[in-house]
Formats: structure tokens, C-alpha cells, sequence
């Protein structure tokens, strides 16, 4: 099992270094000197020759492109031309705040959509399903800028019980260990700021798994009508099991990978997602921090966080690989 | 006379067949996203003609105007005196371009490679397949983000960026569905009897897939809106002097507490319109392809 994973990550490097050349490729394209991003425009020819061969910019494209790779399987992605540090640092000190933000959507997407979706299919046709498929459409059809004003507008502005911002008031004073706020601060025993970075979380993670929830209703609805067709259905129900276990226990279970499959193939969408929902809520994660990268020329941080983010989203597709064999026992690896 | 009430019965029988035979499409999915469509094109096509005033005229006197809906600008106007229902009407141009260019080149730059991949196989189907991976194993939206950011702004630009992994999908499905095509009695009896590869492709494996492509093709256009107006909000869409709803949106912004009108309606034309697209996109699959219903 471990070597099926080693294989697989080690199967994804050439998938990474094709996705960063492409990317390269397109930095190639950029119009403009990337050398006014690190001095003023003004400024003399030999002073931005200088700072050109300090960078390595002066190189041909193809052998920066080599000597990024070749860095880069040392961990070392350059330094930031904007931030003047390196790439790896300013990722890491941001990258808690995308999970934390990623995995709270995703809680609320399975929270609400699993049940939502399983009452409608044991109900089809009813009230109960007909709200479930509204709901359902309505949060695919929803474009998560609009939603996220939308609530900023109605529990920041108008009820002003919400922050319309921002991840932790000032001078929250819990010490960042693991960097995941809320982990922090119950690590620290302080409920006062636990209490705060959940308030800040609520807006940002509804508005990201909206569209989640959405799909994940629709999902588990069809997979749980497809599972109450088959056979064991229908021995369970002749044994005399009772209808909430024969739904829960039997259809539930066997609709689970599905729902699971739909979790992985969504985190694409919740990654690209988080991008617009830490712009609209200034969350100060990697998604907002790639949006200040592209608007601002920082090539050596933009590569950095597109490997970042494609290596997450091949992490995650192995980690749903792993959750399959938990749920069920007929899948192997191999 | 009795030929006349015999030709209402039977005008009246084929009604209820068409509607039975297309329930779905004739239901209010079917019916509230054919309406969707319609109104696009109307307000795309004949923006001037619709919209009650010109949609970047700025009337800085009028800036901020509430809704009112017996005034001249009924659905307010905006940070510098625009109308904002004109902008909606003409926003729904770039929407239409989009997603009509965005669905056109990614069907049919998809189900070729996937009718080619699915029906030669082999290294062919192997080479396709790989550039697919790739181009999927960027988050969606990030490749285009991308395209955008460091190629320039412009429509051309956009269709490319949102095509780049868009044909994925109709490459994807329609591979799946050659595969199991070809190895049908009739295409087998077409190569037997001499057909070319090219011919057999054309009339035979195209028409038999043309039902999903259409199917995916509500869901391809309702993604390409979203993702252009997300392009838009970011300011990296088509350029700021073209109304877009996305750029609404981002201009709203900065006025969220004060005028709420900016924010609301431009949203809604975007929400509206995806939704739309996305139940006709289910009413087509329930129709003609109850199979897809649970992938």
C-alpha cells in the first residue's frame, strides 16, 4: 500500500514539471520587462543589467526554466520579486489559511448536502424533494462573488454581527503554532479567540461550499435512488429491518463512494474557488495571495503557488484513493 | 364540419403526444431555460433597441441613484451615473459571445479528439489523453486566470483562456461513447463493406454522440458565464469600457454599504442565466439520456 502511494506521487513529477513549463511558457509571453517589477523604471541601464544577472534574468528562458527545476527539488521556488523573500516561506505562512478555509467549506458541503440529499431520495417526488433540487440548483447556479457581497451586505452591514473581513481581529494574541487558527487557539485554552476565528470563518466557508453543498445534494440524491434499487435493498426490507436502517445503513453506505468521488473531483473547483471567496473576504491565503501575484508580475511566487496548488489537488485525489478502500472493503489497491 | 373537429381531435392528440414524448423539456426546467436563452439572445442582439439609455453614460449628478420604479433609471444607477438596467441589457452581449464561442470551439475541438481518440485507440487515443491530463490538473479558472493575466485582456483572449479546458469534458465523454460504438454490428458492417475510417466517423459515430454534446453543451455555456464573470470581478476579464456583469459586480465593490442596487442586479442577471442554462442542461439529460442522470 505504501509503494502504491510512492508510485503515485512519483507519477505526478512529470505532471508538475509540464504544468510549470506551461505556466513558464505563458510568463514568456507577458508583455513588458519582469525587470521593472524589482527596479524603477527610471533607472540606468547598467543599474537594471546589474539586477537582471543578479536574478538570473538575463539567461535564456529555457535554462531558467532548468535551473527553477532544479532548485525546486531542493524545496527552493526563488525569491518572491515583490516580498523580496523566498517563494517557500511566504506559501507556507499563508497556506493554513486556505485549508482551514477549504476543509470548513467542505464540512459545511457534506453537512448540509449528505442529509439533504438522502431525505430527498427517501422521499422522491415529495415537498422534501423539490426543496433539496431547488436548493441544489440554486447553489450550482450561484457565482460565489455575488453570494459573498451579498452576505457581507446583510450580517456585516445591515445586522453587523458578522466581520465583512479579514481571518482574526487585531491583537488576538494567540500564538500561531500550527498556523490553523482554530487549532491554535485550542491548543492555547483560549475560548475567547476561538470563539472570534469562527466568526471570522463562518461567511467565507458558507460562501465557498455553497456550490459544493449544491452538487453534493444532487449526488448523494442519485446515488442513494440508485442503491435503494438493488437487490440487498429488498432483502434487508423482507428481513424486517426498519426503513431508517435499510436507508442509512444500507443505500447510505453504498451511495458514500460516490459522494466521496464528487469530494475530489470538486476540490479543483474549491481551489479555484477559494481564489475568488479570499479576494472578496480578504482571507489571507494562497488564493488571494496567487490573485496579488498575477496582478502584480511576481513570476517566481506565481510558479511557486501553481505547483502548490496542482500538488495539492494530486494529494487530494490520492487521499480520496485511500478513503475508497475505508468505505469499501472490495476496493484494493493496486 | 366533422372533418374539422376530426383534424382539432388529432391536432389535439399529436399536442399531448409532444408533450408526453417531451415531458421533461416541456416542464419548468425545460420551459424557464429555453426562456433564459431566448432573453439572452434578445437583450445580446438588440441591446440598443432594449435598453432605455446608453450604457456608459455618465451623469455625475445622477450618481448613486436608488432603484425607482417610476423614475428614469429603474434599477438605480451607479458609482459615476450609469444606468444600471442598460449595463445589465448590455452586459448580456459579452455573456452571449462568450458562452456561445466558449461552447462552439470546446465542442468541437473536444469531440474530435475524442471521436479520434476513442475510435484509432492506441498511441493516437495515449498522446490525446496525456495533454488532457495535463490541462485538467490545473485547478479550473487558475489556467485561465493565467492566460489572461499574461497574455493580455480581450475577448479573443478570454474564449481561448476558457477553452483551454473546457474541450476536456466532450473529449472525455464522447471517447467513453465511440469506444463502445465501434465495436456495433453497423460499424463493423460499414468497415466490411469498405468504408473509410473519415466516412464511418462522419456518419456514423458523429450522429450517435451528437445527443450528449448537446446535453453538455447547456452546462458548458452556463460554466463559461460564471467563469467570464468571475474573470470580470477580478478586473481580468474583457477590457473595463465594455459593460460586463462580472465588472458590475467589482465596481459594486467599493459602494456595498451604501448602494446596495450596484451589488444586487448585476448578480442577479448572472445567477438568473446560469441557473437557467443549467435546468435546461438537466431537463436535455433527463430527455434524451436518463443513463447520464447519476454520473
Amino acid at each position: 500500500m505504501l509503494l502504491y502511494f510512492i508510485k503515485r506521487l512519483a507519477g505526478a513529477v512529470p505532471v508538475l514539471i509540464v504544468v510549470s513549463g506551461i505556466i513558464f511558457a505563458l510568463m514568456q509571453l507577458a508583455p513588458g520587462d519582469a525587470v521593472t517589477m524589482l527596479i524603477s523604471d527610471e533607472a540606468s541601464e547598467a543599474d537594471k543589467a546589474r539586477i537582471r544577472e543578479a536574478w538570473g534574468l538575463d539567461r535564456p528562458p529555457f535554462i531558467q526554466f532548468l535551473n527553477f527545476l532544479g532548485n525546486a527539488l531542493t524545496g527552493d521556488f526563488g525569491m518572491s520579486f515583490r516580498y523580496k523573500m523566498p517563494v517557500i516561506e511566504i506559501v507556507m505562512e499563508r497556506l493554513p489559511a486556505t485549508i482551514e478555509l477549504a476543509v470548513a467549506a467542505t464540512l459545511i458541503a457534506v453537512g448540509v448536502g449528505v442529509p439533504l440529499g438522502v431525505l430527498a431520495a427517501a422521499r422522491p417526488g415529495t415537498a422534501w424533494d423539490a426543496i433539496a433540487s431547488a436548493f441544489s440548483f440554486a447553489g450550482i447556479s450561484m457565482p460565489n462573488f455575488w453570494l459573498g457581497i451579498l452576505l457581507i451586505l446583510l450580517f456585516a452591514g445591515y445586522f453587523n454581527i458578522l466581520p465583512s473581513g479579514g481571518r482574526e481581529p487585531w491583537g488576538l494574541g494567540v500564538e500561531h503554532v500550527t498556523g490553523f487558527l482554530i487549532i491554535d487557539s485550542i491548543l492555547a485554552g483560549r475560548w475567547d479567540a476561538l470563539g472570534a476565528a469562527l466568526k471570522y470563518l463562518a461567511l467565507p466557508a458558507i460562501v465557498l461550499g455553497t456550490n459544493m453543498t449544491g452538487i453534493i445534494t444532487q449526488m448523494t440524491r442519485a446515488q442513494v435512488l440508485d442503491a435503494l434499487r438493488e437487490d440487498f435493498v429488498m432483502t434487508a426490507r423482507s428481513k424486517g429491518v426498519s426503513e431508517a436502517r435499510v436507508l442509512w445503513r444500507h443505500a447510505f453506505r453504498n451511495a458514500m463512494v460516490g459522494v466521496v468521488t464528487i469530494i475530489g473531483l470538486e476540490f479543483g473547483m474549491l481551489l479555484s474557488g477559494a481564489m475568488i471567496v479570499e479576494t472578496v473576504f480578504a482571507w489571507p491565503g494562497i488564493g488571494s495571495l496567487l490573485i496579488t501575484g498575477i496582478s502584480s508580475r511576481d513570476f517566481p511566487l506565481i510558479i511557486g503557488l501553481v505547483l502548490v496548488y496542482t500538488g495539492m489537488f494530486i494529494v487530494m485525489n490520492l487521499l480520496i484513493d485511500l478513503i475508497y478502500t475505508l468505505i469499501d472493503p472490495r476496493i484494493r489497491m493496486n | 364540419m366533422d372533418n374539422a373537429s376530426q383534424t382539432t381531435l388529432s391536432l389535439r392528440d399529436r399536442w399531448h403526444k409532444l408533450r408526453e414524448d417531451y415531458r421533461h423539456l416541456t416542464g419548468f426546467k425545460g420551459i424557464y431555460g429555453v426562456l433564459t436563452i431566448v432573453l439572452l439572445v434578445v437583450f445580446g442582439l438588440f441591446a440598443e433597441l432594449i435598453a432605455p439609455h446608453a450604457p456608459n453614460r455618465q451623469d455625475l449628478m445622477l450618481a448613486l441613484t436608488p432603484p425607482d420604479w417610476r423614475g428614469p433609471h429603474v434599477l438605480g444607477t451607479d458609482h459615476v451615473g450609469r444606468d444600471i438596467l442598460s449595463r445589465i441589457i448590455h452586459g448580456a452581449r459579452v455573456s452571449l459571445i462568450i458562452a456561445t464561442a466558449v461552447a462552439l470551439f470546446a465542442s468541437v475541438a473536444g469531440v474530435f479528439l475524442g471521436i479520434v481518440s476513442g475510435y484509432f485507440r492506441g498511441r493516437i487515443d495515449s498522446a490525446i489523453q496525456k495533454v488532457a491530463e495535463i490541462f485538467w490538473s490545473f485547478p479550473p479558472l487558475m489556467l485561465a486566470i493565467a492566460i489572461v493575466a499574461f497574455i493580455g485582456q480581450g475577448l479573443t483572449i478570454v474564449i481561448v483562456a476558457l477553452t483551454a479546458q473546457r474541450w476536456i469534458p466532450y473529449c472525455r465523454v464522447t471517447r467513453a461513447e465511440t469506444m463502445a460504438l465501434r465495436e456495433r454490428e453497423f460499424i463493423l458492417a460499414a468497415q466490411s463493406l469498405g468504408a473509410g475510417h473519415w466516412f464511418i466517423l462522419r456518419q456514423h459515430i458523429l450522429p450517435n454522440v451528437m445527443l450528449s454534446v448537446i446535453v453538455m453543451t447547456s452546462f458548458a455555456m452556463a460554466n463559461a458565464i460564471i467563469s467570464e464573470s468571475s474573470l470580470s470581478f477580478l478586473g481580468l476579464g474583457v477590457p473595463p469600457s465594455i459593460p460586463t456583469w462580472g465588472g458590475m459586480l467589482s465596481d459594486a465593490r467599493s459602494y456595498i454599504s451604501s448602494a446596495w442596487w450596484m451589488a444586487l442586479f448585476p448578480g442577479l442577471a448572472i445567477f438568473l442565466t446560469v441557473l437557467g442554462l443549467n435546468l435546461l442542461g438537466d431537463a436535455l439529460r433527463n430527455q434524451f439520456d436518463p443513463k447520464l442522470k447519476s454520473h
